[in-house]
């Protein structure tokens, strides 16, 4: 047996798209993770053609016509300003995407790495990570983000980043409770005994066991991050308000909710559905990516 | 084997989602007898004490006939088999770490299992558990009454768990690789002690075994399992002179102590094993 | 082929101590043992010595040299271990060419395609076993991919942690004979824990008996079916493994 071998490499590729897709498909066959996940997907498509499906021009005021009830030419009515909901709603998504894929790529890197490095080391970076974390966790994250962004100025890269800060340290904890349970494992000792640096180890073999759940962690916690997004644009600390951000439509659209229910419903509802869609995707996620699942595989 | 306690005959195991039954065909009656189920892992010997027990609620179970004494297995209602389990059919498990509460004392756990099967007082039960931790050779039972059970070592954990599972005077104990958990040194004591009390109660006795020595010395006979199928059977003392080329090959593969050091024989494995099994 | 001298070995966890004054000496190419109860400290001895448990006093040498004064690679390619669960010891989401190719990739070794190919033959397993992962493997050969990865870096001593107790009886010959096969081809010195005797008397030469944390005896394999032990915790552990054989 004197094979060549050199064709490992490329074969490893579709055994990821593999796993990808049977956990799309594992996702599909329960409703209400398929639920979740079509509701992104609106959510995306709406972003990337936003200007196609919006039947106005977001920001085009027209003081002519302002609070129109939904129906004639305005699918969810006009705000005070006259402005299309709908199309406003519709260029809204595009933000709502960019804060929950800013904050998460911040978020799931620095938990993740928070967490593996003081549970892989233990001893004194745990304290002192663990102790930061701490005081992360002690404040509500509404209350810390507020004073973020009091601190920063308000905006919607402020925001952003006053989200990140506060999203972080629940998912260091998790992180580190999963790197708890590898690091006394038989593979990490063997990794150890082929000269692995710790940086290999936790890159290479402690990070790909703490994905999946982190994952989970992160799609439950986007939830979170729109509702904390749409409170400080609510209250007046996110998005400028040309901006069409769903939080500061309600926000400004709360002075006149009495007489004219359009103008909170939609935007409310909007926020409701993906923010459900992200929780019952997340749920969805923690069956498919079970260890005892990717076992059957 | 004039009474069988258990009577089986053709027991079929699937799991659910699982192409292939993990038992097929089993047959055999039980009488107050010891007997044997030996295999590899995988070879669904523990799927037949379970099937038995009636624990696998992720399974489909068939058979022709299941009778334990009076009552039909494959029929009984669950409120039945809660009356039977524990206290006429009982089952001790590997490792008595996992089988053990942490939190609740060795002793109250004994009594409380005794108290569930039959109606005793506190006092009566207490009694009758250190009684029967002195039958397990525990030397102080008024102080291991007392224990939790990370204080006691596995060897004595075992004796416990035998001791809860003999206290209600059961027909049938379903011993699941009993002592494969525990020290050499220990794992004599604790067979010996379940093999006498199963002697003294006249009890029947179904040992899971990886361990072909173990059955050759504790059982009357035995059943050798391949891949789901009963492959031969036979007394405990003619194992010597097993003639199925599985049973032959698991024998021949155990290391000897004083034996040659050469290689040893590597069971080779022949799809023609998985055919109904030869009777000698 | 590296003899190994372990002397005054002493461990603590805390204030417990686990390892007392532990030594004994492995001529180059032996097989030795270490017997004993669980909770004895054979495995810890094994740790200590492959420095994955630092904390301990003594010294342990192979060849000669120590192995604390080892530059971290020599170390790496002088000694190497074999696990005893083989579910625990293969990362879950990693390939098979994966673990072999880590240890490659760390100590900068060329050819790496060949030496993969290579101690796949070594251990017996088809080279297309490459791009499998643990999970589609079955326990015996799991430990083989773990024998694969302790091969491939070439080295004097490979220490063995009871690497067939979790395997069927029919699997362990396997792995017992892949054992004694590479111990003749590569001139590898054993050290192999494991509580259960036939296979020490199979393996080994020469054992040692541990009894909480001290070697009470140090025997040559002949000893054991004529229990020739002094120390009396030795001769009951002998006692009791041939009686478990030979009860009736």
């Amino acid at each position: 047996m004197t094979l060549a071998t050199d064709t490992t490499r490329p074969r490893r590729m579709p055994q990821s798209l593999i796993a990808a897709r049977n956990i799309v498909g594992f996702l599909l066959r329960s409703p209400t993770s398929a639920f979740g996940l079509f509701v992104l997907a609106v959510l995306i498509l709406t972003a990337i053609f936003a200007p196609l499906l919006a039947t106005h021009d977001p920001f085009l005021q027209d003081l002519q016509n302002p609070l129109q009830p939904p129906g004639d030419g305005h699918l969810f009515g006009t705000d005070e300003l006259g402005r299309d909901i709908y199309s406003r709603l519709v260029y809204g998504s595009r933000i709502s995407l960019m804060i929950i894929f800013l904050v998460s790529i911040v978020v799931g890197p620095i938990g993740l790495f928070v967490g593996a490095i003081s549970g892989y080391f233990g001893g004194w970076w745990d304290t002192i990570l663990m102790r930061v974390t701490d005081i992360f966790l002690s404040f509500p994250s509404l209350i810390l983000s507020l004073a973020f962004v009091a601190a920063l100025g308000p905006s919607l890269n402020n925001a952003i980043i006053a989200i990140s800060l506060t999203a972080w340290p629940p998912i260091a904890r998790l992180a580190r409770a999963e790197t708890l349970t590898f690091r006394s494992a038989d593979y990490i000792s063997a990794a150890r005994l082929q000269g692995a640096s710790s940086a290999r180890i936790i890159w290479k073999s402690i990070v790909p066991m703490c994905l999946p759940s982190v994952l989970i962690r992160l799609t439950l916690n986007m939830a979170t991050v729109i509702l904390t997004a749409a409170g400080l644009g609510f209250l007046g600390l996110g998005a400028k308000p040309p901006t069409p951000e769903w939080g500061a439509m309600i926000a400004t659209g709360r002075r006149y909710m009495i007489d004219h229910w359009w103008l909170v419903t939609f935007p409310g509802l909007a926020i409701l559905s993906v923010s459900l869609a992200f929780n019952l995707l997340g749920d969805g996620l923690r069956d498919a990516l079970d260890p005892k699942q990717m076992n059957k595989r | 084997m004039t009474d069988p306690i258990l009577d089986i005959e053709n027991l079929s195991v699937r799991y659910r989602g699982a192409t292939e039954p993990a038992v097929r065909g089993v047959s055999f009656s039980l009488g107050r007898e010891r007997l044997g189920i030996v295999g590899e892992s995988g070879s669904g010997k523990s799927t037949v004490g379970r099937a038995i027990l009636r624990l696998l609620d992720s399974a489909e179970i068939t058979a022709d006939r299941m009778q334990f004494e009076d009552v039909d297995l494959l029929n009984a209602s669950e409120r039945q088999m809660l009356k039977v389990r524990g206290r006429r059919m009982s089952m001790i498990l590997q490792d008595p770490k996992f089988s053990l509460n942490p939190i609740q004392r060795c002793g109250d756990q004994v009594a409380e299992a005794f108290r569930t099967h039959v109606r005793a007082s506190k006092a009566e039960a207490r009694a009758k558990v250190i009684e029967m931790l002195n039958a397990v050779q525990i030397r102080d039972p008024e102080r291991v009454y007392q224990l939790y059970p990370h204080e006691v070592s596995g060897g004595m954990g075992q004796r416990i768990m035998i001791a809860m599972m003999l206290l209600t005077d059961p027909d049938l104990v379903i011993a699941d690789e009993p002592t494969s958990a525990l020290d050499v040194t220990v794992r004599l004591q604790v067979l010996n002690i379940l093999d006498r009390l199963v002697h003294e109660h006249g009890i029947g006795l179904i040992m899971i075994s990886h361990d072909l020595n173990l059955v050759r010395n504790f059982c009357d006979r035995v059943i050798i399992m391949y891949a789901g199928r009963v492959v031969e059977t036979l007394a405990a003392s003619d194992l010597d002179n097993a003639q199925h080329p599985y049973s032959r090959g698991l024998l021949a593969a155990q290391p000897r102590i004083g034996g040659s050091r050469g290689p040893l024989p590597v069971l080779e494995r022949d799809d023609s094993w998985m055919q109904p099994e030869v009777r000698s | 082929m590296k003899p190994i001298a372990v002397k005054d070995l002493c461990m603590s966890f805390g204030a417990v101590q686990v390892l007392h004054d532990v030594s004994f000496d492995v001529a180059a190419g032996e097989c030795f043992g270490l017997v004993g109860e669980s909770g004895s400290g054979k495995s810890t001895v094994l740790r200590c010595m492959s420095l994955l448990q630092g904390q301990w006093t003594g010294e342990v040498s192979i060849g000669g040299v120590r192995v604390r004064d080892m530059p971290l690679n020599d170390r790496c390619r002088m000694v190497q271990m074999v696990f005893q669960d083989p579910y625990g010891s293969l990362h879950p989401r990693h390939s098979v060419a994966t673990v072999l190719s880590e240890p490659l990739k760390i100590h900068g070794l060329d050819r790496a395609n060949e030496r993969m190919a290579q101690a796949m033959i070594d251990v017996g397993l088809p080279v297309d076993f490459l791009d499998r992962f643990p999970h589609q493997l079955s326990g015996g050969q799991r430990q083989r991919v773990a024998i694969a990865r302790a091969l491939i870096l070439e080295p004097d001593v490979v220490l063995l942690d009871e690497p067939t107790s979790a395997l069927d009886v029919s699997v362990q010959a396997e792995i017992l004979n892949l054992l004694s096969r590479l111990r003749t081809d590569k001139g590898f010195t054993y050290i192999m824990v494991s509580h259960d005797l036939s296979v020490v008397d199979h393996m080994c030469e020469r054992f040692a008996v541990m009894q909480s944390g001290r070697i009470v005896e140090i025997l040559p394999r002949e000893a054991i079916p004529t229990n020739a032990a002094r120390d009396p915790y030795a001769r009951e552990l002998i006692g009791a493994s041939l009686a478990y054989e030979r009860a009736v």
